[in-house]
């Protein structure tokens, strides 16, 4: 590579190029620098800039329009004692383990259920695949009907096997395991189709091996299939940690804004919709940004959390060791059969 | 053998719940946009597909101006599509198959940017694009969004794997410039992960609610999602009608999917695993 990229200049530009004794190397590089730079220019602009800018408005008392006033930390110091700012963590928090804890382990089952199907599987993966791609207004629409209170299809379904109804959009948990059912099943065969593609990634060996040495589908599910998942496992995890503190769409649809956007008592009030409300709604720039880094601070926590639960290099290192072992097992096992066969 | 008979069946079953859920809303979606409000909030409840279909969608097409929504929110998607395409992969040709000072710095530099969340920079950016009188036109929609940090890292695991040095080095000895091998060699290899990233970012343009309820301030000129939401807050007691403009809104999407969803998700798929 570096010798044709020397070698095409210099023959096609010999009178030019030969005067210059010395190619800048940073000049050489121009296009590779053109190409680039649109994605470096935009997020200067639409990306860094932003992010430093708002560390300044959130320092100022501002509503978009008027004058700043320079407040100081007083945003921040109003945000650690604002109660409806720890409700919005709460329910973000117990909407996110609501939607997230059943939406990974039902996408586990369905992934192993797919992994085993011969047939059916291109139309599986995109029965599967399409709540993801389809828009979550339309249907949080969609879900508002089937929850709503009076007669709504859940509860004229709890009616009818005689459970009585369930004030679902009017209740704080009702509200709560509303949207977190929207997320469930907008995200569980995204994540199913993850872990598809991460079973599959795993050695049919490996398995062998197992069946050889007698390990009950139990044993080979805990032993095998999860810590050789294990970076899958993460990959879905983070992502729907972050996916989870930044809900908003579900609780703003379902809810409107009518009086409050997150619903009776804020009950589905979440981190975002707060930071839209302070600063869309409200006009308060500077305490929706100081939200904005309350959030960001959250992400960052969490995702380290993740990361040491769950991942570790470590732990992924010994799980290879330990799959590399069980496959240099199985060559010999089967070695050892082969020279069987011949004799 | 009957066992492992038995499991495949059991293992159907279980898949096939599972698409009776996932597709479940979607038939209920037509079914409250087939029949009247009166007849969908009855007990029991209408469970089958009516005949007020089209008498809804007339509705909707009265009250909103879907099909202003509908091209405002397609010139967006395609806008950003058509931009995301060409910006991300030539920086992803760049950054796979050039060598070039800075080159790891600036690449390192792209990956940090994917762990801030948008929403840190939602005010500011309001601001900035108000600064430049964007507010309210396709440039707010369009621009902030022509070029992304995760297209770049995925089209540059893509052509890594896909564009071989000897063809590069074959149009370099052609005499081809760097746009020129990107144009001639890159491109045409390239096409399978741009079809990926272009309806990837068409769909989550097409979807996406909060920055355009955001900075399309003009009533007159909402995305669809934006739109779909008023009718609802506006006309939330006509039930049917506000399910036929959510059922209008999502077939175009569900049609783009189908057209490209085999490879869609199987190259999302091998690009979580590459992460």
């Amino acid at each position: 590579m570096a010798v044709t990229s020397k070698a095409v200049p210099a023959s096609l530009g010999a009178t030019t190029e030969s005067t210059d004794k010395r190619p800048n190397k940073y000049r050489q590089a121009l296009p590779q620098y053109t190409a680039v730079a649109p994605f470096f220019i935009l997020f200067a602009i639409f990306g860094a800039f932003p992010v430093l800018f708002s560390i300044w408005i959130s320092f100022h008392s501002w509503d978009g329009i008027g004058p700043m006033k320079w407040v100081g930390l007083a945003q921040y110091q109003y945000l650690l004692t604002d109660a409806t700012f720890w409700k919005t963590i709460g329910n973000t928090l117990i909407i996110w383990v609501l939607s997230t804890v059943p939406m990974l382990l039902l996408a586990l089952v369905i992934a192993n259920a797919l992994h085993n199907a011969t047939r059916l599987r291109t139309f599986y993966r995109i029965a599967y695949f399409i709540p993801n791609i389809t828009s979550v207004v339309a249907i949080t629409l969609v879900f508002g009907s089937i929850f709503s209170n009076n007669f709504g299809l859940l509860n004229a379904f709890l009616q009818s096997i005689g459970l009585g109804q369930v004030d679902w959009l009017t209740q704080p948990w009702g509200i709560k395991i509303a949207i977190a059912t929207i997320v469930t099943w907008r995200w569980v065969g995204y994540n199913a189709i993850i872990y598809l593609a991460g079973l599959q990634a795993i050695s049919a060996d490996v398995y062998e091996a197992a069946k050889m040495d007698g390990a009950s589908p139990r044993q080979t599910f805990w032993r095998i299939t999860v810590p050789m998942m294990r970076p899958v496992i993460l990959f879905t995890a983070v992502t729907s940690t972050i996916g989870g503190l930044q809900i908003f769409t579900e609780s703003r649809v379902l809810f409107g804004d009518t009086s409050s956007i997150g619903g009776p008592g804020d009950a589905g009030l979440t981190i975002v919709s707060y930071l839209y409300q302070s600063a869309f709604i409200k006009n308060q720039f500077g305490y929706g940004a100081a939200v904005g880094w309350a959030l960001f601070i959250l992400i960052v926590l969490f995702s380290i959390i993740n990361w040491r639960l769950i991942g570790g290099r470590d732990e992924e290192r010994l799980t290879r060791r330990a799959a590399r072992r069980v496959e240099r097992k199985i060559a010999a096992q089967n070695a050892k059969r082969e020279a069987a066969d011949v004799h | 053998m009957s066992i492992e008979r038995i499991r495949t069946a059991v293992g159907h079953v279980v898949l096939m719940l599972g698409v009776l859920v996932s597709l479940f809303p979607f038939y209920w979606m037509v079914v409250m946009a087939s029949n009247t409000t009166p007849d969908i909030f009855s007990y029991p409840p209408k469970l089958w597909i009516g005949s007020h279909l089209f008498e809804n969608m007339g509705k909707v097409l009265d009250n909103i101006d879907f099909f202003g929504s509908m091209l405002l929110t397609l010139i967006a998607s395609l806008g950003v599509t058509v931009l995301v395409l060409f910006f991300d992969s030539l920086a992803a040709f760049a950054f796979a198959k050039y060598r070039f000072p800075g080159r790891n710095f600036l690449f390192a530099l792209l990956l940090a940017t994917f762990m801030i969340p948008s929403q840190l920079s939602l005010v500011p950016q309001f601001v900035t694009l108000a600064e430049f009188g964007w507010i309210g036109s396709l440039k707010a929609l369009i621009i902030p969004g022509a070029a992304n940090a995760f297209g770049i890292f995925w089209m540059r695991q893509y052509a890594s794997g896909a564009i071989p040095d000897e063809l590069i080095a074959a149009a370099k000895v052609d005499g081809a410039g760097f746009f020129r091998q990107y144009l001639t060699v890159g491109l045409p290899v390239l096409r399978p992960g741009l079809a990926f990233l272009g309806i990837f970012t068409f769909i989550n343009v097409w979807n996406d609610y909060l920055w355009p309820l955001i900075v399309m301030t003009d009533p007159n000129r909402l995305t669809l999602q934006v739109a779909l939401d008023q009718l609802n807050g506006v006309y939330g007691t006509d039930y049917s009608m506000v399910m036929a403009g959510a059922l209008m809104s999502v077939i175009p999407l569900i049609g783009v999917f189908l057209i490209g969803g085999r490879h869609f998700i199987a190259d999302l798929a091998a690009g979580a695993m590459k992460f």
